[in-house]
């Protein structure tokens, strides 16, 4: 070999073995000093940070630590705390009941929603979660009947029939389906209707089979309303939401008008304002005898709402989507529904989760406005009852705290299982 | 080298397209297409970018909808009655320049969906049918990953397994390989060719004139949304009649 060549050629004889970081490159050690104090401004950051915490537990921690729970009044926790700091939870232990249940639902009877909110747990399940047995749909498909039952009561016929006309309007669907889906679903419809009116005449005299004891709508509240209204109004505004972001893609004008209007008019319309809508104005264009019940039309207000939130949120997803998976779709022979429903929508949705969970999120909350038409609902029963009441007047922090508690933990948790929910579909490896 | 001799091409017709013309907005794309392909051809359509040739074999399974003329697929005439496009869809297979597979399930989840939803196939059944293709484009152990997880030559032989899956009289080819690296054209043309082999009917664009000197059994040339020449390939090749053709058969093989 030449000499010129030998400086330039290598040939490697043997592999290097995998080994350690350096130690300083690890551990706790190497955390705090990369994230706490890796500059002269981030150690001043670091340090007032840690003044602040330190001086918020020195100040909350008797607050928290003195707190009283077993009093009977304000002024009974003043006394006993004689100027000290500390909490009046009592009025929590006192009045939780009203704060979960609102003031007028019997309270003999708390077993029921109770009962319903664990049902509800298990209906949900199977749908959060795909690897459960799919058998649990079951629940999940008895439960608005069940749940309508526990929560009203009445006779358990007024659900049943109901159910049994859902029942045989999808058979009815199912059977007609061939002919064109549109058909499809006028049979559905006329078929559920007539076994609704046959079945309400059968059962009109049979008012007490199965009973449980009538509530009336304007008794329910505290955060059992928030609940009902929360996942009622998610649970239809989902559905309706994809088929307005649907419609307002479509080729056909009426339908893409309808939608676009739809969801226009709705987004440029305060909550607030549809809410005293459904309390007062409503009214007037119903004959004077229906007397649709409030908590129905406030469902209907809210459900409109955020459907056009969560419609614009979808669009959003359709539009990520490459052009190329609908013309794969369409050249494989899909037909447009099987098109949305196997390909494009799982794919839009998983885009849109985040965007809807914050449309649920801000929903849930914004459950609580229903107060201003005087329903209470967790908030309106601290603003209105309990407040009002001589006992607790001017117990502000703990009634509040724990309502801000009530509604952090339900919105974190529904945040959480959609980060998990993201994580889980991630399948595209970018 | 495949010997073209043996592939035969029977006098049934599977394509007939007649004065067909296609407009986007005022843009004549599409001017007079007349084409006759008879079952069993290996067509290759080439021309310069723009000349639509794309559109043209999009047109072919109404991915596109033109305006004028008469496209006959299969003994069924193409008209906006979407039963009609349907049909032809689910007998006519089609494969992108980007593949377009689905990206939230797997490659075997890929393969099955149509056969299942628009074949009504039992799934076990569409199963075996695409282990059965996804063995035959040399993939098969890569059957339960996702589409992400792979190299893109090894995406383009699923996209053609799942078109494949749907057991169709055509297949339609749009720049197949030339979203991928020299080395992965290769396996995407090798299935390609063995797909000739056994007798589909094929339309394939491509700037492969390797493939098309191989298994084409007629080039046919575009420019300006026409036409301008079409023969076999060693004809066409050899002995081009247009400046046109010469003209881009100078660019692209000329270096
Ligand atoms: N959706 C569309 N709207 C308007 N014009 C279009 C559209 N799609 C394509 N065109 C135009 O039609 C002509 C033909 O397009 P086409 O995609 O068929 O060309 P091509 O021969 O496939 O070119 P390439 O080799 O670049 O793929 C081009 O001039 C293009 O700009
Ligand atoms: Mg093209």
């Amino acid at each position: 070999m030449s000499d010129t060549h030998s400086q330039l050629a290598f040939v490697r004889t043997e592999m290097l073995a995998q080994k350690e970081p350096p130690a300083k490159d690890k551990g706790a050690v190497k955390w705090v000093r990369t994230n706490l104090f890796s500059s002269w401004s981030n150690t001043i950051l670091t340090l007032v940070a840690f003044y602040v915490i330190v001086k918020l537990i020195v100040s909350a921690g008797p607050w928290f630590a003195n707190g009283l729970w077993d009093t009977n009044s304000l002024s009974e926790c003043r006394a006993i705390l004689d100027g000290a700091r500390g909490a009046c939870f009592s009025v929590l232990s006192e009045r939780w009941q009203q704060l979960l249940f609102g003031i007028a639902y019997p309270s003999d009877q708390y077993w029921r929603p109770t009962l319903a909110f664990v049902i509800m747990l298990v209906a949900a399940a199977p749908v959060l979660f795909v690897k459960l047995p799919r058998i649990l749909l079951v629940v999940t498909g008895l439960f608005p009947f069940v749940a309508y039952w526990l929560l009203w009561g009445g006779t358990f016929l007024t659900p049943l029939v109901s159910l049994i006309g859902v029942i045989a309007g999808y058979y009815a669907f199912k059977n007609v389906e061939r002919f064109g889906f549109v058909l499809g679903l006028g049979a559905g419809v006329i078929v559920a209707a007539i076994v609704w009116k046959i079945g309400g005449a059968l059962t009109a005299s049979m008012d007490d089979v199965l009973a449980l004891r009538a509530v009336a709508s304007r008794d329910m509240g505290g955060y059992m309303l928030n609940m009902m209204l929360g996942v009622v109004c998610i649970s239809l505004s989902l559905p309706i939401g994809i088929m307005l972001a649907l419609g307002r893609q479509s080729h056909m004008p009426i339908i893409k008008g309808i939608s676009v209007v739809f969801i226009e008019f709705i987004r440029g319309v305060p909550l607030i304002t549809l809410l005293f809508v459904a309390s007062v104005v409503l009214a007037y264009f119903f004959p004077p005898e229906t007397n649709m019940d409030l908590i129905l039309r406030v469902i209907i207000m809210i459900t409109m709402f955020s459907s056009a939130y969560i419609a614009e949120v979808i669009r959003g997803g359709l539009a990520a989507l490459p052009k190329g998976q609908y013309e794969a779709a369409d050249s494989l022979g899909l037909d447009y529904a099987q098109a949305m429903r196997l390909i494009i929508l799982p794919q839009a949705l998983k885009i849109s989760i985040p965007g809807i969970v914050n449309v649920a999120v801000g929903l849930f909350k914004d459950t609580t406005l229903v107060s201003v038409i005087s329903m209470f609902d967790l908030v309106g029963m601290i603003r209105g009852p309990i407040l009002a009441s001589t006992e607790w007047n001017g117990v502000y922090w703990e009634l509040y705290g724990f309502a801000a508690l009530l509604f952090f933990v339900t919105c974190y948790s529904i945040s959480q299982y959609s980060q998990w929910l993201e994580r889980q579909l991630r399948t595209d490896h970018r | 080298m495949v010997d073209t001799t043996q592939m035969t091409v029977s006098d049934e017709v599977a394509i007939s397209i007649e004065k067909m013309n296609k407009w986007y907005g005022q843009f004549h794309v599409l001017r007079d297409i007349d084409l006759t392909v008879y079952r069993g051809e290996r067509i290759v359509i080439a021309g310069p970018s723009g000349s639509g040739k794309s559109t043209l074999i999009r047109c072919i399974n109404a991915l596109e909808e033109h305006q004028a003329g008469k496209i006959v697929v299969d003994g069924v005439h193409l008209t906006s009655d979407l039963k009609n496009i349907d049909a032809i869809r689910s007998e006519v297979g089609m494969c992108f320049q980007h593949f377009n597979l689905f990206p939230h399930l797997t490659i075997l989840e890929n393969c099955t969906l149509a056969p299942i939803w628009v074949r009504k196939i039992p799934k076990r059944q569409a199963e075996e049918t695409a282990m059965h293709f996804l063995e035959k484009v040399k993939i098969p152990d890569q059957a339960h990953k996702y589409p992400g997880q792979l190299s893109g030559g090894q995406q383009q032989r699923v996209a053609i397994a799942r078109s494949l899956c749907m057991k169709p009289r055509i297949m339609l080819f749009d720049e197949p390989t030339s979203a991928l690296d020299p080395e992965m054209i290769k396996e995407v043309l090798d299935t390609m060719v063995e797909l000739a082999e056994e007798g589909m009917t094929m339309l394939c664009v491509t700037h492969e004139m390797g493939f098309a000197r191989q298994v084409a059994n007629r080039v046919i040339f575009m420019d300006q949304g026409q036409i301008v020449e079409q023969n076999e390939p060693e004809e066409f090749f050899n002995n081009p009649q247009s400046e046109r053709t010469k003209l881009f058969l100078s660019q692209i093989l000329g270096h």
